[in-house]
């Protein structure tokens, strides 16, 4: 078989996996979501489809797929249509560079090849995921803006300001890691953290990265741009069926990519902590599978975190978010800089 | 494989200035004025890096860096020039903000 | 091959976007269509080979300029534009062949002794080159254009603030 055919075929079953166990614990989410939220307000949450109610995403999916799709007459057709594409695009092209796993080599059709468990391993990863998150405002600014109403506009505006302002303490907190690691791939940052996870070497950085990326991806408490008190519905109000599904399903996505991100940045990335790997002593395949997994359940408990502070903290005041991000985050991020660049003078 | 010739690009960037140059010309909203500024200062970056590779030498490629740095302090300012004008006088059309002072 | 395929179809992109930035009507459309042609170049960069140029680009143009250029527009409201009154609106039959002009001149500038080179495989778009050059020998222009910013950034700041205290009195 010809090299660069096998290696596309390789690329296309990555993207295919990666597609399918995003799509899958979007579902899990949904369930996830409904279910803490229950536990955490002490009630017992949908638990009536199927066994315990494991069947209700599916409800609600169909729910969404069997509604009404309207366009309402006042809108920027061209735009308003254009934007739920726009905010789900990048949220599932961020996955791309995130590596799940090790590498390894085998035989395959008389060629040696080396999988890496990554789709694209580019050497400006951390620059690729950053100029990519930063498209995901568009969808809400379009979709707002298109919805020519004055709660979804609003809510484009907030949207807008607030993922600019919290992309500059998200940058400084990764510039950070990056002084001490020395490269823009992201494996090379796994790599770095096998003795001890960047979490324990920078604190500070971590703190404002979990708190940059909760703006980012409009959580509570920084839900501002859809605050339901205040703005209706924000930029979906005027969004209906499928179409505000797929706002939805970004909002998850983007949940997903960014807690594989604090994982591979921050915990060690598929690393297997406490030294379990190198006492069970397993064959190479094991070795495998026991990382991904463990980048997996790493990846289930910075979820269930996110799931944790959306229904434990009350949303920010519009003035409190912007002085969190430019008079505190901003400073604390510079600081620590400055910090890790004097440690990594003495040190190294 | 056969490459690209640098031409092209050069080409490509000549085209997009030239726009731009239309766009400043002809435009009676400042916003969009700035717009066109941004797609010539693309057109002269896309010349640098066509430039930098043909002459194998990363100068070309620094001079983006800067220009870019530069596009971006540009609109920080220019942008809250407009808003600025936009409040005081409700327009953001050049052709009505002529007046040095009033 | 497939090299000049990728070109052409970032080019016509580039182009048409270019096009649109001038020709709309609507500003948040001009905007939009901008976002599209730097996405071209972004790939045009790419074809260069140069791959930190082309994500910067992105991340610098598409993730804050743009969105910088968006948040203006929507907040003041502008809608589509209106026809000039007076000379103004004649000013486009002196504006388009002037600009004709100024591209048959760029383009005879290109053609003169670049049309047989081709792109060169090189290795200089990384991200340590670049870093090499200019913390070494291109410091100064570095830390000058630092100095740009921050002065920038006062400037907007001033801009932004000094009506709000002018309300308060």
């Amino acid at each position: 078989m010809d090299p660069t055919l096998l290696n596309i075929i390789i690329i296309l079953i990555k993207i295919a996996v990666v597609l399918l166990a995003i799509v899958a614990t979007i579902m899990v989410l949904i369930l996830g979501e409904r279910r803490i939220s229950g536990f955490i307000q002490d009630r017992l949450g949908p638990n009536r489809v199927g066994p315990g109610g494991i069947f209700q995403p599916i409800a609600d999916g169909l729910k969404f797929f069997l509604k009404e799709d309207i366009i309402p007459s006042h809108v920027e057709k061209a735009l308003y249509l254009l934007a739920p594409a726009a905010i789900l695009t990048p949220a599932l092209m961020t996955f791309a560079v995130i590596p799940f796993g090790d590498q390894f080599s085998t035989y395959l059709f008389g060629h040696m090849e080396t999988i890496k468990f990554q789709i694209a391993d580019l050497n400006v990863g951390i620059l690729y995921i950053f100029a990519i998150a930063s498209l995901g405002v568009y969808g809400i600014v379009i979709g707002g803006w298109a919805s020519n109403n004055k709660y979804s506009l609003m809510g484009g505006l907030r949207s807008s300001s607030q993922m600019i302002s919290y992309e500059i303490p998200m940058g400084l907190a990764i510039v950070s890691i990056l002084v001490m690691t020395g490269s823009l791939r992201l494996q090379d940052v796994v790599y770095d953290q096998y003795a001890i996870w960047n979490v324990f070497r920078q604190p500070l950085a971590f703190i404002i990265f979990l708190v940059a990326s909760f703006a980012e991806t409009n959580r509570l408490p920084f839900d501002l741009p859809e605050a339901e008190q205040e703005l209706v519905g924000g930029y979906h109000t005027e969004y209906s069926s499928m179409k505000f599904a797929s706002f939805f399903i970004a909002e998850y996505a983007n949940l997903i990519t960014s807690s594989a991100l604090i994982v591979t940045l921050f915990f060690g990335g598929w690393h297997v902590p406490f030294g379990i790997l190198e006492a069970l002593n397993v064959s190479v395949v094991w070795e495998q599978i026991l990382q991904i997994l463990a980048f997996a359940i790493k990846t289930g408990i910075m979820l269930f975190v996110y799931l944790w502070v959306r229904w434990t903290l009350p949303r920010f005041r519009y003035d409190q978010l912007m002085n969190l991000g430019w008079k505190a985050l901003l400073p604390l991020g510079l600081l620590n800089i400055v910090l890790t660049a004097i440690g990594v003078a003495i040190f190294q | 494989m056969q490459g690209i010739p640098i031409s092209y690009f050069l080409i490509l960037g000549a085209v997009l200035f030239s726009l731009g140059v239309i766009g400043v010309v002809t435009r009676r909203n400042a916003i969009i004025i700035f717009m066109s500024v941004e797609l010539m200062l693309n057109a002269v970056n896309l010349t640098f890096i066509a430039f930098s590779n043909y002459l194998g030498n990363i100068e070309g490629q620094m001079f983006v860096f800067l220009v870019m740095v530069v596009a971006a302090a540009e609109v920080a300012v220019g942008l809250a020039i407009i808003v600025a004008i936009y409040r005081l006088r409700e327009t953001v059309h050049v052709d009505e903000i002529r007046l040095l002072k009033w | 091959m497939i090299q000049l395929i990728l070109f052409s179809i970032f080019a016509g992109l580039a182009v048409l976007g270019g096009i649109m930035v001038i020709a709309h009507r609507n500003p948040i459309y001009s905007a939009l269509f901008l976002i599209l042609t730097l996405f071209a170049l972004a790939g045009e960069y790419v074809l260069l080979l140069a791959h930190f140029i082309a994500v910067v680009h992105v991340a610098v143009y598409a993730g804050a300029i743009m969105v910088l250029f968006l948040f203006v527009i929507m907040l003041l409201n502008i809608r589509t534009e209106t026809q000039a009154p007076g000379a103004f609106r004649y000013m486009i039959y002196i504006a388009i062949p002037l600009a004709v002009l100024l591209f048959l001149e760029l383009g005879y500038l290109a053609f003169q002794g670049f049309s047989e080179v081709t792109v060169k495989a090189n290795t200089f778009g990384t991200v340590e080159s670049l870093g090499n050059a200019l913390f070494s020998t291109y410091v100064l222009p570095f830390e000058i254009t630092s100095i740009l910013l921050l002065v920038a950034m006062l400037g907007a700041l001033y801009l932004s603030k000094r009506k709000l205290s002018e309300v308060k009195e």
